[in-house]
């Protein structure tokens, strides 16, 4: 966390020892004042959409998955569908947050506690998912391996075995990687408030943190193991996720190139969410001094790198698909571009690979009305790509008997609606109680943040 | 009721608020405000130089070089992540091969039950969340040494502003230098912009109690803890038995005795087809015919020991109860019913074996058919039996030859 380099030509500092104060008035704004009408219209909606996914969840709980469009054939329908697409929209905030720290990209501080919060939300999002999609959540204890009265345990052969493991340490490690980075900002709010029950809550939560620099040593150390245990944890989370699919043994699922296929798109999914969100979050909490243009640009550059990379691995199925002369594998991709699921397919390429190439363009990467069509087309697409893998795949398989469509039904899109009102939801009380960036993060990395003289051998 | 609550928080935050409690009178440390990194590294490394040892400093985010201007040495932190993390991955290794390997194996394609390559996964992850979860905890419980409420630097100015934008140094009164006047004349000289003195909390000193240590608020926490425990409990054990938790008892299907919508008779059970006949069925020939038309065949059996302990097991359980255990129509039903006959009459004792079997078959009067209690042979076996008694109850002395 300690740079000496200045953080950003637009921050509009004039006499530099007020700026501090400014960063803390400007980011802690939204939490201390009353919220908006425009905040209360953005969370009408989203509790909107979340009331009608509680209720389709409710149905599901006490019908059945019956309800559901998923049949004999396409088992897995919009239930791992969305799993996949919100874990993989977690990943971006992992990336930014740990991957970004540890190639010490000074411009993610801006974005990483917001990124962070949303790897948390989306993560609860896609849990949602698979709990539901075992048909009676409530015995979902059984996932883990606990000393129960049948004396079995889980079977630690099975990917989807592997996945538990490996999204609730994902979930659990993200959680505790942002609540470590709240401490600091909790001291600086208990600071600030005035008032006594707010005093209560920061000072219980700061843990009584006082700024001491023989705390902050090991801070900042835990701060980079953690980050350096994250790095190889986001990354094995979506291997592990993809690990479902290609250890069977599904023409279109059973490739080697899905781990890093998977991770790829991920990334590319989440920056596209983040982006979506942040353009909006900087323009209502007036925070585009902190959140820069050249923050977005450089967003946008990874956009176009992650979704060429996706692009790559979709020309490369094809490529394998025709090089492994296997016919069951020749018709699975032929079906996915020409079969009855073509549109899917050439949404996924459109928006994944056709669009974002638009990026090329710099004054495309700085604008914001049209950057915004674009990552949501992202968005869309990389949804596009899990239902073009999961349904294309199983709905023609082996035995031609046994073909057949999928159609979802309300409950289907219910459940979808719901937990992007949930997702939202939570990011709206995110930013209202707080810091959406983090403080003591953006201080060090402000200008004249580090001294100036020839600093001895530094730490880092 | 809001308002109330609100009030006594207000009230906790004013008077009893352990981490705001008194100040004492004992100086717990000279602090020094800074305007610029510069300035706060250049004190730090003076301090540090003038030969204090408990003295730290305090900035609102960590300031590049200060561990070394404050000569601390390196941060063993990592040495407790790697034990940790190494203890995830034996933990894992071991779980897998004593629940896969030992206790419960699956057999699949014929696969090992504990092979390294498929525990990776598991392993991998157990090591990062043990690894992740010990940093934080060592760093917050052991080198941080918090929750700290009670610090005598929290809400004075000082703090505040050292959270904010100022830079900030303070030396302890325990530190075997310490001589106020010396420091305070020290730190203006290094163009310190405010110099105070904190005052150690009377809680620190021990002089009053924490509030949050009487026994009475002890006490109420044990029992909300213990009261939600115990709701908790019974609440999901009831729960968990409600619809729609029906655990797969209600499945919806007819089970046996129960109504049925989809036939019209409502049964849920259902009759044979007509004409139906069970494995090792013969019709019976004579079946609802008068006695007179029955031209049986001779008894098949044999004559033997074995027939006829059969016989008399058979007869004993369904004969007996009505004609009694020697056939006389003696039994104890007599006078409820029609009396049973005799079987000792002249005419049964004339009838062939033909006639007796086939009123077994058939019934008479109100004795109803015993076709389906009773197995040919059983019947053909009882016949004999009765010949048997007819025989012993009407012995002649030449019998005894």
């Amino acid at each position: 966390m300690s740079y000496d380099a200045t953080y950003t030509k637009e921050l509009p500092l004039v006499p530099e020892r007020n700026s501090f104060k400014e960063i803390d008035d400007v980011i802690l704004k939204p939490v201390d004042s009353k919220p908006t009408k425009k905040w209360w219209i953005a969370i009408s909606i989203s509790g909107t959409a979340l009331a009608i996914g509680l209720f389709c969840w409710t149905m599901t709980v006490l019908y059945g998955i019956g309800l559901w469009g998923n049949n004999n054939t396409v088992a897995w329908g919009f239930d791992i569908v969305n799993f996949v697409f919100w874990i993989g929209i977690g990943h971006a905030g992992t990336l930014i947050s740990a991957i970004l720290f540890l190639f010490r990209q000074k411009w993610r501080t801006a974005i990483a506690r917001f990124a962070e919060a949303m790897t948390i939300f989306a993560v609860l999002c896609a849990t949602m998912f698979v709990a539901l999609h075992t048909g009676r959540p409530w015995l979902d204890g059984y996932l883990f391996p606990y000393p129960n009265q049948n004396a079995i345990w889980v079977n630690f052969l099975s990917p989807l075995n592997w996945d538990v493991f490996a999204v609730n340490t994902y979930f659990i490690i993200s959680f505790v990687f942002w609540t470590i980075g709240l401490i600091p900002d909790f001291a600086t709010m208990r600071d600030r408030t005035k008032s006594g029950i707010k005093k209560i809550v920061y000072s219980v939560l700061s843990l009584g943190w006082s700024n001491s620099n023989r705390n902050w040593q090991h801070y900042e150390r835990a701060y980079l193991i953690l980050a350096g245990i994250s790095t190889p944890l986001v990354l094995s989370v979506h291997t592990i996720v993809s690990f479902d699919f290609a250890v069977s043994i599904l023409p279109g699922w059973h490739t080697t190139i899905f781990p890093p296929y998977f991770v790829a798109g991920a990334i590319f999914s989440g920056f596209g969410m983040v982006l979506t969100v942040m353009i909006f979050v900087r323009k209502i909490f007036d925070m585009e001094h902190i959140i820069t243009l050249d923050h977005i640009e450089k967003m946008n550059k990874i956009l176009l790198a992650t979704g060429t990379m996706v692009g790559y691995a979709y020309g490369m199925e094809m490529f394998m698909a025709w090089y492994s002369g296997y016919i069951f594998e020749q018709f699975t991709f032929l079906n996915r571009a020409f079969g009855p699921y073509w549109w899917a397919y050439w949404i996924m390429v459109a928006c994944n690979v056709g669009f974002p190439q638009l990026f090329w363009f710099k004054k495309i990467r700085r604008s914001i009305p049209i950057m915004f069509i674009l990552v949501l087309l992202v968005n869309v697409g990389m949804w596009f790509e899990r239902f073009v893998i999961i349904v294309t795949s199983l709905h023609r398989d082996f035995l031609p008997s046994s073909w057949a469509m999928y159609y979802p039904t309300i409950y289907d899109f219910g459940i979808l609606l719901g937990s992007f009102g949930l997702f939202f939801t939570l990011i709206l009380l995110f930013v209202r109680v707080l810091p959406s960036v983090a403080i003591s993060e953006i201080k060090a990395v402000a200008p004249g943040a580090q001294p100036s003289h020839k600093h001895e051998g530094g730490s880092h | 009721m809001i308002k109330k609550i609100v009030n006594i928080f207000k009230k906790v935050n004013e008077d009893q608020n352990p981490w705001k409690d008194e100040k004492s009178d004992k100086v717990y440390a000279v602090a020094a405000l800074f305007n610029t990194p510069d300035e706060i590294i250049h004190a730090a490394e003076k301090v540090s130089n003038s030969g204090y040892n408990d003295f730290d400093v305090n900035t609102p985010y960590p300031v590049h070089g200060m561990d070394d201007a404050m000569k601390l040495k390196p941060t063993r932190l990592g040495w407790f992540s790697f034990a940790l993390g190494l203890t995830g991955t034996l933990t894992a290794l071991g779980m897998i091969f004593y629940m896969n390997g030992i206790d419960y194996n699956n057999i699949i394609g014929g696969k090992p039950f504990f092979n390294f390559p498929s525990s990776v996964p598991v392993t991998f992850a157990l090591t990062i969340l043990f690894t992740g979860l010990t940093t934080v905890g060592v760093l917050i419980a052991l080198f941080s040494k918090l929750p700290w409420l009670n610090n005598p630097l929290l809400d004075s100015e000082y703090s505040k502003a050292t959270s904010q934008d100022k830079f900030g140094i303070y030396i302890k009164s325990t530190d075997s230098k310490f001589n106020q006047s010396e420091i305070e004349t020290m730190f203006s000289s290094l163009g310190s912009s405010a110099v105070s003195l904190i005052y150690d909390s009377k809680v620190n000193e021990k002089k009053i109690k924490t509030p949050i240590f009487e026994t009475g608020f002890i006490k109420i926490l044990i029992g909300v803890g213990v009261g939600t425990a115990v709701i908790t409990y019974f609440t999901l054990n009831w729960v968990i038995f409600q619809m729609p938790f029906d655990w797969m008892v209600i499945q919806p299907k007819v089970l046996p005795q129960e109504k049925s919508k989809i036939f019209a008779d409502g049964f849920g059970m259902r009759e044979p087809v007509p004409g139906t006949v069970a494995r090792g069925f013969m019709p019976y020939e004579y079946k609802g015919m008068p006695d007179s038309l029955v031209k049986l065949l001779a008894n098949p059996l044999p004559v033997n020991e074995k027939t006829l302990l059969t016989g008399q097991k058979r007869y004993d359980t369904y004969c007996s109860p009505c004609h009694g255990n020697y056939g006389k129509g003696d039994s104890r039903l007599r006078g409820q019913f029609p009396n049973p006959p005799t079987l000792m009459s002249e005419k049964v004792l004339n009838w062939t074996d033909g006639n007796i079997y086939h009123i077994i078959t058939n019934g008479q009067n109100v004795m109803a058919s015993y076709a389906k209690q009773i197995s040919r042979d059983d019947r053909w076996a009882i016949v004999h039996y009765i010949r048997a008694l007819q025989r012993s109850q009407n012995a002649k002395d030449s019998d005894l030859n």
